[in-house]
């Protein structure tokens, strides 16, 4: 199917990633080519196949609910782009 | 002495052990080669000399003390992919331009914890996303090799294209390198290098910057079968940090190397001789298939008929999983922020920022994928046609032990010449994406020039957990293929 520039506008939307309009509709074009390479397939036959989401056949593994790390404030906050006093500093989300 | 950054990982551990030079000697002949060289490859993006010298320093005094470690000494580079502590990690991203993680990677703590030595950070496709690492925010890696009376500075392949030129060109012994599609052993192919893929489980992935979970694995790009062998050995084994991690005994997989493979069944897929394949890698590909006859292996034809699926298939999964994975660069915890007129607008402008066209067009693709109303569509689909094609290697492993192909659809290519075709890019992969899909190792060996002086690779598959085989037939090929050449220095 192909892909238009208000469904480039909405996947950006849901991406989080601004699109100037003038790039809306040269990207859907793009994105249009490879989607319909991807589309052949439709030529396999998948009736009754079980979707694939993992290539380790075993269960995921349990572990006790405890602390394993941690105490490193400091440090991770080292890479904030802002912090201060020991809090990550954010714009303003309520209004 | 001789020129110490030529030796072997093996014959370097050898000379270690044998007191003819120290770690602090190697390491400083690798500093200085990387300075004379890294302005004209870039292979690495970061390059760490005093960490080199006094890790190397320690390393002396643990031998002196008869504390040697597997990879005692051992100078080693570094895919930008994996975190390393206090030492800046980028995924070739703008978006991460200045991290230093507070912690490191299982793969290179085992490295460490063997006792190698840390030269610096190599250069990779952004997020691993490329094949040919021009979409590095470090720019294009260049090959060290050259195709014969040219001039044309061309790809070393990708995504692990800083791991597999530093390698080829002598900047490190080995390299640790990331495959998701084929980003170890394409490059491994374009540069005269072995490259491994293991099997998915084998080496942790915390701390490997992530693209595709259910796909990426670690693993080496060494000069020899055997490098390959005692670099696999030590960056594998089970981690409780990764719930995928296997936990199995790791073998030593050097042990597997110079085994005869003789009764081995080999299989020969009719699906991967494509329309248009030069004639050059057909040749050589008939050629490893008599190196194994002639080492008393069986070759038999097989069919693994949804091949041509396969590409399509990673083609959602792969940025399905990236647009997830990489919703975490939201520019409030570490990396690049672009301050907005609101929250949204905050995220948005750090992300159009941050990422590169080719890492968007995927992230894009995958929240489109994954969208209301497209779901079922594009991602249950690949994911069934993923079940397809796993169960196609089952079939074919009932009667083979291992399968030889080509590694990539053609040698080096000149840097700029796919850029603006995304399709005809991704076709590099067409050999080994099917490994990642189906989680098996893969190996990629270089196994002669084509008529311009360019290395072709040969790809052996091996059942999931079985890299001992590949490791054995991979030793006789590269007895067989006597591959010597080396890139020209021209840097």
């Amino acid at each position: 199917m192909a892909i238009d520039a208000d469904t480039v506008r909405k996947a950006a939307r849901l991406a989080r990633i601004r699109v100037e309009e003038a790039a809306l509709q040269p990207l859907a074009q793009e994105l249009s080519g490879i989607m319909a390479w991807i589309e052949q397939l439709d030529e396999v036959d998948t009736d009754g196949v079980e979707p694939m989401t993992s290539c380790v056949a075993c269960q995921l593994p349990m572990r006790e609910d405890v602390v394993t790390d941690g105490n490193k404030r400091d440090a991770i906050l080292a890479n904030a782009p802002k912090a201060d006093r020991g809090f990550f500093v954010v714009p303003k989300v309520v209004e | 002495m001789a020129d110490l950054t030529s030796l072997t990982l093996k014959a370097a551990l050898d000379g270690l052990t044998s007191k003819s030079f120290s770690a602090e000697e190697l390491a400083k002949a690798y500093v200085s080669a990387i300075e004379t060289a890294n302005p004209h490859l870039n292979a690495y993006v970061l390059e760490t000399p005093d960490k080199a010298i006094a890790m190397a320093r320690a390393s002396d005094a643990r031998r002196a003390r008869g504390e040697a470690g597997p990879l005692e000494g051992a100078s080693l580079g570094i895919k930008d992919l994996f975190c390393t502590d206090g030492v800046q990690s980028t995924a070739g991203s703008n978006i991460l331009k200045g991290f230093r993680p507070p912690y490191e990677s299982t793969v290179t703590a085992k490295l460490w914890r063997d006792g190698a030595v840390m030269l610096g950070k190599l250069n990779m496709d952004e997020f691993a996303m490329g094949s040919s690492n021009e979409t590095s925010a470090f720019g294009p890696v260049t090959n060290p090799w050259k195709a014969r009376g040219s001039n044309q500075a061309l790809t070393p392949g990708g995504s692990s294209g800083g791991s597999a030129a530093a390698v080829a060109a002598d900047l490190c012994l080995a390299a640790t390198a990331s495959d998701t599609g084929g980003s170890i052993r394409q490059p491994a192919a374009f540069t005269g290098t072995v490259g491994v893929k293991p099997t998915y489980g084998r080496c942790s992935r915390y701390g490997v910057i992530a693209f595709a979970s259910s796909l990426d694995q670690a693993g080496p790009i060494a000069k020899t079968v055997e490098d390959a062998a005692l670099l696999l050995t030590s960056m594998s084994g089970h981690d409780p940090k990764d719930s995928t991690s296997l936990d199995i005994e790791t073998p030593d997989f050097s042990s597997f190397v110079g085994k005869s493979v003789k009764g081995l069944r080999i299989g020969v897929p009719d699906e991967y001789r494509l329309d248009g394949m030069p004639t050059e890698i057909a040749a050589l590909w008939d050629q490893g298939v008599e190196w194994l006859k002639a080492a008393g292996c069986e070759i038999k034809r097989v069919s693994l008929p949804h091949t041509k699926y396969a590409l399509p298939a990673y083609y959602i999964i792969a940025p399905a999983e990236a647009s997830s994975n990489l919703s975490r660069y939201d520019g409030m915890r570490y990396g690049l922020r672009v301050e907005g007129g609101s929250l949204q607008d905050t995220y948005e402008r750090t992300r159009a920022e941050g990422f590169g066209a080719e890492v968007k067009r995927r992230v894009l693709i995958g929240a489109y994928v994954l969208s209301a109303g497209y779901y079922d569509a594009y991602y249950l689909k690949a994911q069934r046609v993923r079940r397809r094609i796993a169960e196609d290697f089952d079939k074919a492993f009932l009667e083979v032990d291992a399968l030889l192909t080509p590694t990539a659809p053609s040698a080096a290519f000149a840097l700029g010449d796919r850029v603006s075709d995304p399709v005809s890019m991704y076709l590099n992969d067409v050999f080994t994406v099917t490994t990642n899909l189906a989680g098996l190792p893969g190996l990629s060996l270089p196994a002669g020039l084509d008529s311009s002086g360019l290395p072709l690779g040969l790809q052996l598959i091996g059942r999931a957990l079985d890299e001992g085989t590949l490791f054995s037939l991979a030793g006789v090929m590269e007895q067989a293929a006597a591959f010597r050449a080396k890139p020209q220095r021209w840097w």
